[in-house]
This record gives C-alpha cells, structure tokens and sequence, in this order.
C-alpha cells in the first residue's frame, strides 16, 4: 500500500529524485501506470533511468542500460539537486519528528551510539533543494519520536517559518505516506497532521504508533484501495525483479 | 609503459602506513582487489576516505587497517549494516574508529575543489543539520557579491587513490564507462594513484558515457580481471547481489569473519585465487 500511495502522488512528466527501496517501486510503478513520462534520477548519476526490473543498489548497470545521460555524482549533486531541478525527491528516516526532519544517523548518543546507521548519504541535500519531498516509512512509535537523536536532514526544522530562515530553495516535505495512512504538514504551524488512514486502519492505532500527540485532520480521509491495475503491475515488476535476482545468481 | 605493474608492488611502493587513502567506486567498479592487497600487506594506521564504504572498507575496518573513516553513507547498499563498521563504532572493536562525517554532496564538493586545487568548496547545505556539531569540517562562510551565508567545506587531496577502470591502452590512458561516480575527482585530487584495469588492450572503443583518464594523471596500472567483483564492471560481468546478501551473515559475527578473510585474503596469494577460493565454498554463484 505504501508504494502505491506513492506512486499516486507523482504526476506525469515530473523529474523525481529515487532512492532504492520503496521509493524506487513507487516511482518504477508510476512510470508503468499513469506516469510514464516520469524522469527517474539516480543519486549515482544516471538521469532519465528506465529499469525494467527494480535494482538492489543505487548503482546498478541496469540503470546505466537505457539511461537518458549517465553523469558524474557531483554533477548529480550541483547542476540537477542544488540547482533547484528536480521536482520530486523521496526519502527514508529511521527516526522522523513532527516536522518532518529526518534521523538517518544514529540512535542513541553521537559519540556512544546504541545503533549506529549508515549516514546522511544525499538525503540532506534532497531534503533541502527538491522542489517537494515525500518521506516514506514503516509507521512505528520507535521511529515517529518526539525527540530525534540526531537531525540529519532538515523537513520543517521547528516549525512555521523556521524552514525559510534557513535558506533552503525547497518547499520541504509535503507528504509522509505510512503502512497506517498519510500525513501533511499544516499551513501555518507545518506540524504534522494525520490526513488519510489507509482502508481498513483505525486514528487509535496510528495515534499508539505515534511517540508525539498527533494532530488529526478535521476532514480525514480514507485512502482508496489498490485498483486491479495497481496490484497487476506491482506484482509483475517484484516478479521479474525477483526472477532477475535468481537467474543472476544461478 | 613504465607504469603497468603489478598490484603487489604499486601497493607496496605507492600506499604507506599513515596515509589517507581513497579507494572509490560508486557501487560500480569497486576496487575490491586493491583492497585486498592493502590488507595482505598489513598496512596500518590509515585514513579511509570514500563516499559510500561498502564491503571492502567494512573488510579493511574489522581487520584494523584503519584509524579513521571519512565518509557520508557507510551501509550494505539494497541490505543493510555495515557490520564491522558497527562494531568498530559502537564497541571499538579491533580497534576505536574516529569518523569525519559529511553529506553526499559534500563529499563530492571536497574531491572537486581537491581536483582543482582550491583549498575549499562551497554548497548550500548542512544547516539546520547536526552534522556541523559533531563534524569540525564545516564552516558557514557569507558570499561576498550577494551575502548569502552558505556553507564551506575543505578539499580533499588524498595521499593515494585507488580506482578500478575497464580498459588501460599501451599508452596508460583509462576508460571507464557506464557509472562514473566520483572517480574521476578522485584520482584527480590526489598525490598518487592506482588504477586497476579489466583489461589492457591496443586502442579503445568508444562507448556510450566513456571517459578517458589521461595517462599523466595515474601512477600504475595494474591490469587485474575480476578485480571489481562482488560490485560489476560494465561490460565484463554483472554484480553479485547475492554475496552482497552473503556478507551479512559473514561479517556479522568477529569469529566468523576473521575465519573468512584468513582463508579468502590473508591466506591467498592474489586476487585470481582469491576468486578461485570462494568460488570453491560457492560463496561466489556466477
């Protein structure tokens, strides 16, 4: 369901910052649905990628294959993110706050870390130069925390104008899209606020899942469940991707 | 050409106890090879620096060949941990691992303004982050036609690169193609560098997104077939996903791990048997 949540959001045309996981099924799935002129980006340089299977690394020669460009990572970085030219970038937190900023770094303490984590990787800089970002994750009370260990990458920093003052060109994080539902920032405070539960999901459970007293919207939705087309076309790219991965390795 | 070699005796000549060493490759061409006979040759107390250390720094890391690590993502791309890197971090084992920590970007900066001999980059990132606390590398610095207040971040200029290329012709340019990453920067802003090659060959092909790496800005070139493996050399072979799984449970526990890199590293005499030793326990499927 988190995929195809995702997948909705992302219009034709746009040109969409990927990273691997969830976020690359979704964009993958919308450009096999609604949005085939969807122009993936892949942090490792390769700029309009069209896999035909989903890759397990961030630079996989399947992204190479029928690329558009392949481009070095710090044209990657300076002339398409920084320079303001992507439209759409996801991202993964292992911790999250109520505005949306984003803990990829460690759990526990910097110096004596309980969990140390892989790092910042291009995520601050996502979360700063794309047009709009779309966080995606596991709703969890350990991970929706009050207070996050370490802030790697900014989402609405403290809320309101705070974001601005910091001189990112983004507009931040318009959407987290969960295994429980949806949530947006509010106009003013840009604190979360629960929008969509996905079918079948009761407030109470996401409210349980949730480390801060979460907002809920006054006109909350229900998520539309996975047409058959969806569902089709999911299942027939984890497939071949699947079938790829066992044919490689045989 | 002079600089053809073999990899024992670049490593031997042109990577010293102490130095900062940059082995890249962006989940592509990873020079995995040169990795390993860095760490037969128990060269020790050194700085590692790369953007993205995957399995081959994790393997440098637990055998103790590092006293830090400069980096921005340091995970088990599409899997998971790092294991011995964990460890090294969380418990000080084999040995306590200082980290100078940044973002992509910022790592991609720093290399740049190395290659171009600046003694700074400048983004627009890391504020709002914590990674300025806990990083002494960065540094707000006000742009002087407009008064912006960005952020600086200083040159990398590594004592040697290491890449891994496809080709290296008689007259000891590199080609690469496919997935570029960093290497270019890389060998560029450095003192020395070593590139290990699929293959020499007479005159190069063009391909699709080649780049050439003149021959004046490497040291040696080391041809070595399979030396990018478990990662892939477009062109030649794919990569190994499934020892990118493997590796999990190899490194995940000290005994086990040490177990594997005395027979598979330390206990063979070059990377040909190294290939030859794990395909023998099927860890290696291709």
């Amino acid at each position: 369901m988190m995929s195809i949540a995702a997948a909705r959001e992302l219009r034709d045309g746009v040109l969409c910052f990927v990273g691997i996981g969830l976020p690359s099924e979704a964009a993958n799935l919308a450009r096999r649905t609604h949005a085939p002129e969807c122009m993936l980006i892949y942090e490792s340089g390769t700029l309009g990628a069209k896999p035909d299977v989903l890759p397990l690394s961030i630079g996989d020669g399947v992204l190479a294959e029928r690329a558009d460009s392949v481009v070095s990572v710090p044209e990657i970085f300076n002339y398409w993110l920084q320079a303001g030219r992507i439209d759409v970038g996801f991202l993964g937190a292992a911790q999250i706050d109520r505005y949306a900023n984003i803990n990829t770094t460690v759990i526990g303490d910097y110096q004596k870390p309980k969990v140390r984590l892989p790092g910042a990787g291009g995520a601050p800089e996502i979360a700063a130069s794309a047009k709009e970002v779309i966080i995606i994750l596991r709703h969890k009370r350990r991970a929706f925390v009050e207070n996050l260990d370490f802030l790697t990458s900014v989402g609405h920093y403290k809320g309101g104008k705070s974001r601005e003052g910091l001189g990112y060109t983004g507009a931040g994080p318009t959407m987290v899209i969960t295994d429980l539902g949806i949530l947006r920032p509010r106009e003013e405070s840009r604190e979360l606020e629960l929008v969509a539960v996905h079918p079948g999901v009761e407030v109470d459970q996401v409210r349980e899942q949730t480390g801060w007293d979460l907002a809920v919207s006054d006109d909350l939705k229900t998520t539309a469940p996975p047409t058959e087309e969806e569902l089709g076309v999911l299942r027939e790219l984890r497939r071949k991707t699947e079938a790829a991965r066992k044919e490689g390795a045989g | 050409m002079d600089k053809l070699t073999s990899l024992r005796e670049a490593v031997a000549k042109l990577v010293r106890d102490g130095d900062a060493v940059a082995l890249e490759g962006f989940t592509h061409l990873i020079p995995t090879a040169a990795a390993h006979e860095i760490i037969r040759q128990r060269k020790g107390d050194l700085t590692l620096i790369r953007m993205t250390p995957d399995l081959i720094y994790d393997q440098l890391i637990g055998m103790g060949c590092a006293k830090k690590l400069v980096f921005s993502w340091g995970g088990n791309p599409g899997v998971g941990s790092l294991h011995r890197f964990r460890d090294a971090v969380e418990n000080g084992w084999p040995r306590p691992l200082e980290l100078e920590e940044h973002s992509h970007a910022g790592m991609a900066n720093r290399y740049v303004a190395g290659a171009s001999g600046l003694p700074f980059a400048v983004l627009r990132g890391y504020k709002g982050t914590d990674l300025p606390r806990v990083t002494g590398t960065v540094a707000p610095i006000k742009c002087p036609f407009t008064g912006e207040e960005l952020m600086a971040v200083p040159a990398l200029n590594p004592d040697v690169t290491v890449i891994h290329a496809q080709q290296a012709d008689r007259r000891g340019n590199v080609a690469i193609w496919g997935i570029s990453g960093i290497q270019k920067e890389a060998a560029l802003s450095a003192r020395r560098v070593i590139v290990t090659v699929e293959e020499v060959v007479e005159e190069f092909e063009p391909r699709p997104f080649q780049i050439v790496l003149p021959a004046v800005a490497v040291d040696a070139i080391c041809e070595v077939p399979g030396g990018a493996y478990p990662s892939y050399a477009h062109g030649y072979y794919e990569r190994d996903n499934a020892f990118y799984e493997e590796w999990d449970g190899i490194s995940r526990d000290r005994e086990r791990f040490r177990g594997w890199m005395e027979r598979h590293v330390l206990g063979v005499e070059s990377f040909e048997e190294h290939l030859r030793s794990i395909r023998k326990e099927e860890v290696m499927k291709a």
